[in-house]
């Protein structure tokens, strides 16, 4: 149906008026099959998988729906994946700025050491990274029994969830802001500097202001990351109903309980969170359009 | 002008993060009363959710002390056991066999050694076993152990290195086969590499091959938990699947114990320690009876509960394997007959 329509648009390009279609070095039918391919393939794999986790959710109507989230163990999940949420991004935000500050305004030794640092946890599997934890914190772990003569609770326990979403949540926010500071260069912050502010001023009034888009930008994926993360949250929550469930473990725990109107129910929120992220950046996109182009100077 | 606005904008979307976080550590931190945890294996859900509501009730109707809930984690029994070893910090284990609760004990100083003769019946208030779960009206023929290993016959099993079902699956089979061939033991191993090559998928736990089989429709025949089976009759409706009990099965027999250790931290020995007498009594047998599970006490069970459990010709871990303590090793353990047996991806 869209390629019909897809087909209209684009014929009358193709047809041989001028030099671009040469120039691009494609015909029409190309061009139309490309685009059919695409939408397609994003119909497919991203568009109706959406839908189906709407309309399984609505399956038996909207008070099994709202049953399904008003489930005391779901809400302490949804609590749980917020909390973890709202403890996971302030921290990155401060470590992220500090690691891209680092790495785009100065030129020290061992500094592809921290660049690769930063990367780590994209080329390590999420399992791994829970499996870590356990190893170091879990009772028969190398601070084990340090940890259980204070009383300390770390692996199967909020902490340890938080620890293993920072891990795998960690590189979004440094990675959004380090090509983006590098590109700004130092100028600004030398002007500022000569003019007698402080570095902290300097940092404060210059640099921040610079970088806020992509801070944004950076904290919107690391909030969906955070709140999405299933294999390292999986190995160290110890799936405790109710206590160290989060949305996703969740899920799979409501699925396999045949209970699959709530387990959609549960998934519709974490896609709701989704499109709202995705419509969050995109108003902030169209409303500030020309102060983002202005600071990114593309 | 527009700097401003968006540096507004930004400020007021951390100040609203920061109240949340605010209100969200303090509504965690409201709830502080008595509460066991409760580390199962996978297919007792829907039981232990009944048994629970019904415990909490009768404790908390005698006791001035009273509980405010059961947590429930559930999971592949071994990694079950696994999660305890590494600190989950359960009141009491309800696993699928006995040889995940001597790994706890073990492995860690948390559970006396002998924990299986602190309560009666090996400390299994129920027994179940394993039975074939095949699609509506058996298109495939599979009446016994002996079809599953034709050639085009596919086996869903979950993975006996995590999940407790599997190990009894993996056994019974054993079993059956040292029967048929009179304990030799190449024909036996012979059996259970061509059963363990009809297997598509090895699934972590249980429920999770449950719904392989039951829901994406993968595989001819399931080898099951009886109480599982039963459960995806009830889930689906008896149009869909068949139970065939085999010639020759296991008495499956999962067992409870209170992890001593952990109860004495918290000061839960009483209620965790009640809580696992409750499941002995006629009012527990009754719910386990009805949550497919064999009840240890039948009589107090419904008769029509009780009545539905086929009469299988079943045979112990003791008696044929030696106990847990021993077939764990031999079959499962590290270059175990399962690792020598099962080469994955043919």
């Amino acid at each position: 149906m869209s390629d019909a329509s897809l087909a209209a648009d684009a014929l009358p390009v193709g047809r041989p008026t001028g030099h671009r279609t040469v120039a691009r070095g494609e015909s029409a039918v190309v061009r139309v099959v490309l685009i059919g391919v695409g939408l397609g393939f994003l119909a497919l794999f991203l568009a109706l998988p959406l839908a189906i986790v709407f309309l399984e959710a609505f399956a038996r109507g909207w008070g099994a729906y709202r049953a399904g989230i008003a489930d005391p163990d779901s809400l302490s999940a949804i609590q749980l994946t917020l909390l973890v949420a709202a403890i996971t991004i302030p921290i990155n935000v401060v470590v992220g700025i500090a690691g891209a500050w680092a790495v785009a305004k100065h030129e020290f030794r061992g500094k592809s050491v921290l660049v690769s640092l930063i990367d780590l946890p994209f080329s390590v599997s999420p399992v791994i990274a829970g499996l870590v934890y356990v190893l170091l914190f879990g009772a028969q772990g190398y601070l084990g029994p340090f940890l259980k003569s204070q009383g300390l609770q770390i692996i199967f326990a909020l902490p340890g969830i938080v620890l293993a979403t920072l891990f795998v949540t960690f590189p979004f926010i440094a990675r959004e802001l380090i090509p983006h500071m590098q590109a700004l260069g130092n100028a600004d912050e030398e002007a500022a500097l000569t003019l007698g502010a402080s570095p902290w001023r300097t940092f404060l009034m210059v640099t921040l202001p610079n970088i806020k888009w992509s801070l944004l930008y950076g904290v919107l994926l690391c909030n969906a990351r955070a709140m999405g993360e299933f294999g390292a949250v999986a190995v160290v929550s110890g799936k405790i109903r109710g206590l160290t469930t989060t949305m996703p473990l969740h899920v799979e725990i409501l699925y396999n309980e045949y209970m699959s109107v709530a387990a959609f129910a549960v998934a519709s929120l974490l896609a709701l969170l989704a499109l709202v992220t995705l419509a969050a950046k995109t108003f902030l996109e169209w409303r500030y359009a020309d102060e983002i182009v202005a600071t990114r100077r593309h | 002008m527009h700097q401003l606005a968006g540096n507004k904008v930004i400020a007021k979307l951390f100040t609203g993060a920061a109240f949340l976080l605010c209100f969200l550590v303090i509504a965690g931190g409201v709830r502080a009363q008595t509460e066991l945890l409760n580390v199962s294996y996978d297919p007792t859900r829907e039981l232990y959710r009944e048994l629970n509501a019904a415990f909490i009730a009768e404790w908390n109707a005698a006791n001035p002390k009273k509980i405010s809930g059961i947590r429930q984690s559930h999971g592949g029994s071994g990694s079950q056991a696994r999660a305890v070893i590494d600190g989950l910090n359960a009141d009491v284990v309800t696993l699928a066999l006995a040889g995940d609760i001597d790994a706890i004990a073990q492995r860690t100083t948390k559970l006396p050694k002998d924990w299986q003769t602190r309560l009666p019946h090996n400390a299994s208030p129920y027994t179940s076993t394993i039975v074939f779960l095949v699609r509506k009206g058996n298109p495939k023929g599979v009446k016994d152990w002996s079809d599953l290993v034709k050639p085009g016959i596919e086996v869903i099993t979950p993975n006996p290195k995590t999940s407790g079902g599997a190990r009894w699956n993996y056994l019974a089979a054993w079993a059956y086969a040292e029967k048929a061939f009179n304990k030799d033991e190449a024909k036996v191993r012979d059996y259970i590499s061509k059963l363990l090559s009809n297997v598509p998928v090895l699934d972590t736990a249980a429920r999770g091959a449950t719904t392989t089989f039951t829901q994406r429709g993968i595989g001819d025949v399931f080898l099951s938990w009886e109480n599982e089976a039963f459960l995806a009759l009830a889930e689906f409706g008896a149009d869909k699947f068949e139970i065939i009990v085999p010639s020759i099965s296991i008495l499956a027999e999962p067992p409870v114990a209170v992890v001593d250790g952990n109860v004495d931290a918290k000061g839960t020995r009483a209620e965790a320690e009640a809580y696992l007498r409750f499941l002995y009594t006629p009012r527990a047998q009754a719910i386990i009876a009805k949550n497919h599970y064999r009840p240890r006490e039948p009589q107090h069970a419904d008769p029509k509960d009780v009545a539905k459990f086929p009469k299988a010709t079943l045979v112990t871990i003791d008696e044929v394997f030696g106990g847990w303590a021993k077939a764990q090793p031999t079959h499962f353990g590290d270059g175990g007959t399962f690792d020598q047996l099962y080469k994955p991806g043919r």
